[in-house]
């Protein structure tokens, strides 16, 4: 159970693929941002679709004012019998009006928007010098042609970054910056966590309000609390700022060499960094090895959804799954970052979807958990033996740091003891029966 | 440029989606990025069938943009047909491939695939979800149009596209309802019908009528088959008791058939319960309607004329069906609410001060918010308007459930 993450069966060639797929577009990742960054406003410029895509795919109905909105195109934007720029001042200027709390609105670029060439970055250009930054006027892009689902979270997180060359920096110097967006329990831990080890100027990106982030530069270290932030971390470290490799603060062991990599850097004693960790070493431990009779060798495919599956199946693998467990994790992009590299079975980049979905019930034969987003749901009507979550909940879920870990299993256990507790329902009735 | 918040309705292509899953042995091939394939969602997880949608993305990406998205559809259709073998394939374009212009009619034509191709052409930036529905339920109508007729009987045609409403009736239980000489002999597009179905519906004039479950999405292909087949349609809803009787009174005319023994009536629970001293208490109970036109004029009237309720709103979110719902609310005394803004309709609430609402999931939202209660009438609904039980809506069962479900409340 204690093998070192890295440790693996032979790994396969990976498997490269181009077709159909099925996953969300990076304007999903809207979903949790609105919820992090609490003063912040996310204004899609697209269609219907995408106004349907976001209410239908949160799953939430939208409270009194919601922090997201869709500025949907129509026919006579495209016609061009009116000009785009001028449609979009006058929603903006009506939202603003009606929300004069918004300090940083964030215009959202989307596949129609991508695709008719609208110049956003022009649009937020004006839009914040009309408002002389208030609010603040950012602009990414989450459309479906060229993002998945959390690399919509990788292009904020990388407008954030850039727009400290336009907006500057307040007066601190950032020494450390945790990029990626983490439940604010689990940053409350980290923050505690650095704390006692006198880290200062540890800036969390997305901070939990607009305000505007310490400098980065040359002597700002930076490490990814997640594993898609490919183009965040090249946007740090265009700032001069240096990069932290470590694996994700998944599970016990995740967690312990994320932070170790921090501890190292800032030059904080083993010692020190021993005693500071070893309480909550231990609650993970014990929280996972509750689950861990559920979990052991079963094996496990995780589908194609929000780039984290490397991670979960690398951590999943080590920490509860023994050797004879079997990962496969068919990935859509290639920006992934290396540490995350994973340990087990194939992995596939580009795949098609309908040939994976054959895979994972074909050739892997996950006994217990399929994980997937939406269409893995009709699996468990057809294969009965196989068992199903949404990884969704992976991405919805705090899963990282050691207080978490036991949640983490548990997020992979509770389809099986929930099958386990089904089934017994039924055998007993049939005692009785009988 | 219109910011939206909320959206009653999604894009057309969804309703096209709609009309293709209550539908056996059809395949639709949408052309599309990746991210619309969300849409699976309303039917694995809100819908909570046991199946996927028949419907293939192509999923092409913003490389595929520099090459040729044409050849991604192509590929896209020939799979689907190999894999799927569907009896009909629809094709179409979602709102970003309709800005590509790759005519995936064209396109389609030149596939020489032996099944029957239907182009749908749904304006995204300018229609929305009910009318893909309606206009994809027509031209799938066309389907039939080269088939050899059969002459033998006529099949009511009951034209049933699903996920537009909550609790939707099995048809089996319906027949009970029709006259008995008729049983087991109607077929119904849109749900669960298959091409080879429709197939019969090409017999002697006057032998078959069809009924149009929502005019929403029923209308043109209902207008359609008439002029084309001669088939009559009934175009009563059958939502509701009074709504119901007139219904199988059209139904049995059409039919030719006697109107002396009423069918069904056994089954009316409704109107005793109602009319029972214990349903005193519901009184001019102030009700708040909203939805689509067919639901909220249905609900209205039963609310109004079958529980004793005094309607003290009434709206649609459908302009096209504008004209209907103002006829309608003239009959209570009110003023229509039109419009397709949510905030719109929460201040209409709260401004009528009803005791009872009934709506979509939105106006569900806003009564818990607002601390009434509540009933969903009417799409769009979630995953708990698809119960577990038999939960029918129309005919006297529907009434029945009704009844329970606006009364406890």
């Amino acid at each position: 159970m204690n093998r070192p993450l890295v440790a693996c069966d032979t790994p396969s060639a990976t498997i490269r693929q181009r077709g159909q797929h099925e996953v969300f577009c990076g304007l999903t990742s809207i979903i949790w941002l609105h919820r992090k960054v609490q003063d912040a406003f996310f204004l899609v410029v697209g269609s219907r679709t995408c106004a349907h895509l976001i209410q239908s795919a949160a799953g939430v109905m939208i409270f009194s004012e919601p922090r997201f909105a869709t500025a949907i195109m129509e026919e006579r934007d495209l016609a061009g019998m009116v000009d785009m720029h001028d449609e979009l001042d006058r929603e903006v200027a009506r939202l603003l009006e009606r929300r004069p709390d918004i300090r940083m609105l964030v215009l959202v670029g989307s596949c129609p928007s991508e695709v008719i060439k609208f110049d956003l970055n022009r649009a937020a250009e004006r839009l914040d010098r009309k408002y002389g930054s208030r609010p603040r006027v950012l602009c990414y892009s989450g459309s479906g042609i060229e993002t998945t689902f959390t690399q919509g979270e990788d292009n904020f997180l990388a407008a954030l970054v850039r727009d400290q060359s336009t907006h500057g920096a307040s007066d601190k110097v950032a020494k450390l910056v945790v990029a990626g967006s983490i439940a604010d329990v689990v940053e409350d831990q980290f923050a505690r966590l650095f704390d006692e080890m006198d880290l200062e100027d540890v800036v969390f990106l997305p901070g939990r309000s607009s305000e505007r982030l310490p400098k980065i530069g040359p002597n700002t270290r930076f490490i990814l609390a997640q594993p898609y932030l490919g183009a965040t971390a090249a946007a740090l470290e265009s700032l001069g700022a240096t990069r932290i490799n470590a694996l994700f603060p998944l599970g016990e062991e995740g967690t312990t060499a994320w932070l170790k990599a921090i501890a190292d850097t800032f030059g904080v004693s083993p010692a020190r960094f021993a005693t500071l960790t070893e309480a909550p070493r231990r609650r993970a431990r014990e929280a996972t090895a509750h689950y861990r009779p559920m979990l052991e060798g079963k094996r496990i495919f995780l589908f194609p959804d929000s780039q984290m599956e490397p991670s979960l199946a690398a951590i999943s693998a080590a920490s509860w799954m023994p050797r004879s467990s079997k990962s496969a994790a068919p990935i859509c992009t290639a920006n992934t970052s290396p540490a995350s590299s994973p340990c087990c079975r194939p992995v596939s980049r580009f795949r098609k979807v309908r040939m994976s979905k054959s895979r994972s019930t074909a050739v892997v034969r996950p006994s217990p958990i399929s994980s997937s987003a939406a269409w893995v749901l009709p699996i468990p009507s057809r294969r009965k033996e196989i068992v199903t979550k949404w990884s969704i909940e992976f991405a919805f879920t705090p899963i990282q740091g050691y207080e978490q870990a036991g949640d983490l299993a548990e997020l992979f256990a509770r389809p099986l003891t929930r099958k386990a507790m089904i089934a017994g329902d039924r055998s007993g009735s049939r005692r009785v029966a009988s | 440029m219109k910011l939206t918040m909320w959206t009653y309705e999604g894009p057309p292509h969804v309703g096209a989606m709609r009309i293709a899953a209550s539908m056996q042995g059809v395949h639709y091939v949408l052309h599309a990025p990746q991210g619309d394939t969300y849409a699976d969602l309303l039917f694995t997880m809100i819908e909570r069938r046991p199946s996927r949608p028949p419907v293939t993305y192509t999923t092409f990406q913003a490389r595929d943009l520099a090459g040729s998205t044409a050849d991604v559809f192509k590929t896209a259709c020939r799979d689907a047909i190999t894999r799927f073998q569907p009896d009909a394939l629809l094709v179409g374009a979602s709102c970003t491939a309709e800005l590509l212009q790759d005519d995936p009619a064209g396109l389609a034509r030149t596939l020489d695939v032996r099944i029957p191709v239907v182009p749908l052409e749904l304006p995204s930036y300018q229609k929305k979800e009910h009318w893909g529905a309606a206009e994809t339920f027509y031209r799938s109508s066309g389907i039939y149009r080269r088939a050899r007729t059969s002459g033998a009987g006529g099949p009511e045609q009951l034209q049933h596209p699903r996920s537009f409403r909550p609790r939707f009736p099995q048809p089996r239980r319906r027949d009970g309802n029709l006259p008995p000489a008729r049983r087991k002999r109607h077929r119904c597009p849109g749900r669960g019908a298959a091409r080879g179905d429709g197939r019969r519906s090409r017999s002697p004039a006057g032998g078959c009528l069809q009924y149009r479950a929502l005019s929403e999405i029923g209308e043109s292909a209902a207008r359609y088959l008439k002029k084309q087949f001669g088939m009559p349609f009934v175009s009563t809803v059958p939502i509701g008791v009074g709504a119901t009787r007139t219904f199988l009174a059209e139904v049995r005319a059409l039919a030719g058939l006697s109107n002396d023994e009423p069918v069904g009536e056994a089954e009316d629970r409704a109107t005793w319960y109602a009319r029972s001293v214990d349903s005193n208490y519901l009184t001019n109970k102030r009700v708040f309607v909203f939805g689509d036109a067919t639901h909220a004029i249905a609900a209205a009237r039963i609310a109004a004329r079958e529980l004793g309720f005094k309607v003290c709103g009434l709206g649609t979110y459908m302009r096209e069906f504008a004209r209907e719902v103002r006829e309608a609310a003239e009959e209570f005394g009110i003023e229509a609410l039109i419009t397709d803004d949510h905030l719109d309709v929460e201040q209409a609430i709260i401004d009528a001060r009803p005791e009872l609402v009934l709506g979509t999931q939105m106006e569900r939202h806003i009564a818990k918010r607002l601390r009434v209660p509540c009933a969903v009438i009417s799409a769009p609904v979630h995953v708990q308007d698809f119960p577990a039980r038999y939960s029918p809506q129309m005919g006297f069962e529907g009434a029945n459930v009704i009844f329970d479900s606006w009364s406890i409340r």
